[in-house]
């Protein structure tokens, strides 16, 4: 499978996924007026990844803003990671959030609560 | 006598002002905004935590407005551009105000209005359900808003949503919403 390498805008993060490594990883700001358009190959690609992934899918998430137009789009990214969980493979979920940043830190709990897939919290200390 | 909207919109513009705007509401007006108020804000050596707030808060009360802002009547756009909208970030007793104005048909008044006071009658424990309800349950609309911005906005500042509906004329209103990050009310959970 191809992989996705976006770099980030000010409105759109950095985006890798590889299937090679089965790392997964969105950074940056995530604040598009319509996200749908954004996230669509996202969520295509991993639709497309679900068919046969690695034992292990480790995803990083590292984003310092995002809107609530794409929490939704971020809520359907994790929603095919849950369904590679539940076909009995590794996901881990890690959520970066920056030392203070309270708000991003219950967005990630937020998550953690809708899908079942165990997440890690990862404060980052400047 | 119909609602002034620039005798307010002077008002508004009056005190300890970061950024103030009337007019079209864009995507390149939306850019140019956030960058301008990150730079100030970034001058001003305000807390990380505050400033994150502002600028998440502002994020979404300019796309709030560049989702509903209406196609204004034809009689209307005489005075005003079509995607008519105002913004004020100000300085107002320790805290940070992000005021947003916009026409609004009388017919959506009930609907806006109703969301807005039963989000103010939420605690913070129900507005976390809330928001976590319809992030999971409800779709995004073709121009990509999700109803969640009015929540989010309420559970980041943890401020009641100040809002007035002033008459125009004939069936148009003007809708103004005040928001507010205050400094003493962070780190309480």
């Amino acid at each position: 499978m191809e992989p996705i390498s976006f770099e980030g805008t000010p409105k759109t993060p950095t985006v890798k996924f590889d299937a090679g490594t089965g790392i997964i990883e969105i950074k940056g700001r995530s604040i598009p007026e319509n996200s749908i358009e954004f996230y669509k190959p996202l969520v295509d690609w991993l639709e497309e990844y679900a068919k046969g992934p690695l034992e292990k899918t480790t995803v990083n998430i590292q984003l310092e803003y995002f809107n609530t137009s794409s929490s939704k789009c971020i809520l359907d990214v994790f929603k095919k990671l849950e369904a590679i969980h539940k076909a009995k493979n590794e996901v881990i979920i890690n959520w970066h959030y920056e030392e203070d940043d309270e708000d991003m830190l219950e967005a990630g709990e937020d998550y953690e609560s809708i899908i079942r897939v165990p997440f890690k919290m990862i404060e980052i200390v400047e | 006598m119909s609602f002034d909207v620039h005798e307010y919109y002077s008002k508004l513009n009056g005190g300890d002002v970061l950024v103030a705007f009337k007019g079209s509401i864009t995507t390149d007006l939306i850019n140019n905004i956030l960058e301008e108020i990150e730079e100030k804000m970034e001058g001003a050596n305000e807390q990380a935590r505050i400033r994150k707030k502002v600028y998440n808060v502002l994020v979404e009360s300019l796309q709030n407005l560049y989702h509903h802002v209406e196609e204004l009547p034809e009689k209307l756009k005489d005075d005003f551009d079509s995607k008519f909208g105002i913004l004020v970030v100000s300085r107002e007793n320790e805290a940070y105000k992000i005021s947003t104005g916009n026409f609004i048909s009388s017919e959506k008044i009930k609907f806006l209005k109703d969301k807005i006071d039963k989000i103010n009658s939420l605690s913070k424990e129900e507005l976390k359900d809330m928001y976590k309800f319809i992030l999971n349950h409800q779709k995004l609309s073709a121009k990509g808003g999700g109803g969640l911005g009015l929540v989010d906005i309420a559970r980041k500042t943890g401020n009641k949503l100040e809002y007035t509906f002033q008459h125009y004329q004939d069936d148009y209103y003007f809708f103004n919403l005040d928001v507010f990050i205050s400094e003493e009310n962070q780190n309480k959970t």
